[in-house]
């Protein structure tokens, strides 16, 4: 039911997300989703992609340090209150959001994606399923 | 059982070491009084003659020299032997100034070698070991010097010189080298890129590594031993003293045994020049009392050290350095404060960072500020950024508890501090004074 997020540590400093994203466009991998943690110095890109195994490869191959983290992948439905209306569920649940984050899903997707990394992972999903949210799995996401 | 390459002069009693020292120096203060006017000028400014200097305890009257003087005699003004008996040269890196250019006769190429022949087998070396000497060629003293050692103990000699270090690792697996001889920053690096290829101590032949040129620390000799399955033994040196073997460490690697029947150390105070009692912290004199071609008196290192006497384990009797803790050029003075490269290097292999790290020391608006900079690596980094901050505190801590003052650390992308084939530029100081 997770889905595998790639961090990324980076350097804060002119040319540094270039260096990456050249890497991955070389190398013919799709970004589904992507987003940027920062402090004044350093910061961690995270990146959801279309093949873990070959990215992990190249991105060692060109001396990136990075980790393999396991997020959920949750589908918000397309109507205001959306996203309220999951983070209420894991309120009532005491699960703690440590971070999150948007992108877009394919055409043929009603609703949009967001990724949760959150404290107790296994009992996220099962709260949020039990509630009618639909999760997405990594085929899903690698297939889109 | 330890073994020695010349047992004669290396267990040889006190007294007798005693004895060679106070003949030699006798001979070597005449021979600079005759053959080195820079020198004699500066024996006639204290009112002293050769006659002056009857034993050891007379060392003390002779007047220093330092590298200022080494400039100002640049080239031919301290050479101690006629052109036609000198028959090489070798020269610092003169990153620090002006190059040092040091003169050698046959005999002080031998007796040089000797020195470095006696750190090989100290360090376990004998007939039947592959010695891969990966330190520079050429003006540098650090190849010359243990090829030369290596030859006359008659190892297997890889004269790979320094670089190219796909070709340095192939040459170690290919031929087997069992001892490997090159700076520590250098060992290290060699020891990560096999790390890299997937090889684990035990697939790597080097049994010892004999790593000088530059300062390093007990922490990283523990890297280093575990990375490679080696032991690493230290070797101290100048190029105006000759280069690497003027003292060098034994299976106790506890301090380094001074050739002291080619060298009489003293430990002085750097402000005042006196002499201080063996324990005392202080500068390193050299005295080269049987060299010709170059024979410094009373010469300042200008490196931080302690002289032990106490008997050491390994049945060597020449009195042992410290590690130098530092060069008092190397010494930082960041707000005040003396900081040496070597405490800093101490923090953070005992917090488990790599030994790759650079000093950045600028001043902004009239306060000195230190960054450290730092690589990160894949055991350390996670996804989570309060950890990595934490981390990050933890190393300005274990900065200030070891250094008395606040650093910045930075850290920073792999592989972005450049790697060193030589001596390691760890000190960037940008500070315009």
């Amino acid at each position: 039911m997770s889905v595998k997020q790639i961090s990324i540590f980076m350097e804060n400093k002119p040319g540094a997300l270039l260096a990456m994203t050249t890497v991955l466009a070389e190398n013919r991998i799709d970004m589904r989703a992507f987003t940027l943690a920062e402090t004044s110095d350093f910061g961690i890109a995270r990146i959801i992609v279309d093949d873990v195994y070959k990215t992990c490869t190249v991105l060692k191959d060109m001396g990136f340090v990075y980790s393999i983290s396991s997020v959920l992948g949750v589908v918000i439905p397309d109507v205001p209150g959306g996203l309220n209306q999951v983070l209420q569920i894991l309120n009532e649940e005491n699960v703690n959001v440590e971070y999150m984050y948007a992108f877009q899903g394919g055409k043929n997707v009603n609703g949009a994606y967001m990724i949760f990394k959150v404290a107790d992972e296994a009992k996220a999903a099962s709260v949020l399923t039990g509630r009618g949210i639909r999760l997405v799995e990594q085929e899903a996401l690698e297939a889109l | 059982m330890e073994r020695y390459y010349q047992p004669e002069i290396e267990t040889a009693s006190r007294e007798q070491i005693k004895q060679w020292q106070d003949e030699r120096l006798v001979q070597q203060v005449r021979h600079v009084w005759e053959n080195v006017p820079y020198y004699r000028k500066k024996m006639e400014e204290k009112g002293l003659t050769p006659d002056d200097i009857k034993s050891t305890e007379d060392l003390h009257k002779l007047p220093f020299l330092s590298k200022a003087d080494l400039r100002e005699a640049y080239p031919y003004g301290l050479m101690g032997a006629p052109l036609k008996e000198c028959v090489r040269i070798q020269s610092t890196s003169g990153t620090t100034g002006k190059r040092v250019v040091a003169f050698y006769t046959q005999a002080d190429i031998d007796l040089w070698e000797d020195c470095c022949a006696r750190a090989i087998v100290a360090a376990g070396g004998s007939d039947e070991d592959v010695c891969q000497v990966s330190y520079g060629y050429g003006l540098f003293t650090g190849g010359p010097g243990l090829n030369g050692g290596s030859h006359k103990v008659g190892c297997l000699t890889i004269p790979t010189s320094s670089g190219n270090t796909e070709r340095q690792i192939m040459f170690i697996r290919d031929l087997n080298a069992t001892i490997l001889c090159c700076t520590p920053s250098y060992a290290a690096y060699l020891g990560e890129s096999m790390k890299e290829m997937g090889l684990t101590p035990d697939q790597i032949p080097l049994k010892a590594g004999i790593f000088g040129a530059e300062a390093w620390s007990e922490e990283m000799r523990q890297s280093i031993q575990d990375t490679l399955g080696i032991k690493a033994y230290d070797i101290y040196g100048l190029t105006e003293l000759s280069g690497p073997g003027v003292a060098f460490e034994c299976s106790a690697q506890a301090g380094m045994h001074i050739n002291e029947d080619h060298f009489i150390a003293e430990v002085i105070d750097p402000d005042t020049g006196e002499v201080l009692p063996d324990g005392q912290q202080g500068e390193l004199v050299f005295t080269a009392i049987t060299k010709r071609a170059f024979p410094l008196l009373r010469y300042r290192t200008r490196d931080i050290c302690v002289l032990s006497h106490e008997k050491c384990s390994c049945g060597r009797t020449h009195v042992k350095m410290s590690k130098p803790r530092g060069r008092t050029d190397d010494m930082l003075i960041i707000r005040g404060v003396n900081v040496f490269p070597s405490q800093i290097e101490t923090v953070l292999l005992n917090l488990g960072y790599p030994a790759n790290y650079q000093i950045i020391v600028d001043r902004v608006r009239s306060t000195d500020t230190l960054d450290v900079q730092v690589e990160m690596t894949p055991e350390m980094f996670t996804d989570n950024m309060g950890e990595i901050a934490q981390r990050q505190k933890q190393l300005v801590d274990g900065l200030r508890a070891m250094l008395g003052l606040t650093a910045k650390v930075t850290l920073v992308a792999p592989k972005s501090i450049v790697r060193s084939e030589g001596k390691a530029v760890r000190v960037i100081d940008k500070r315009k004074i």
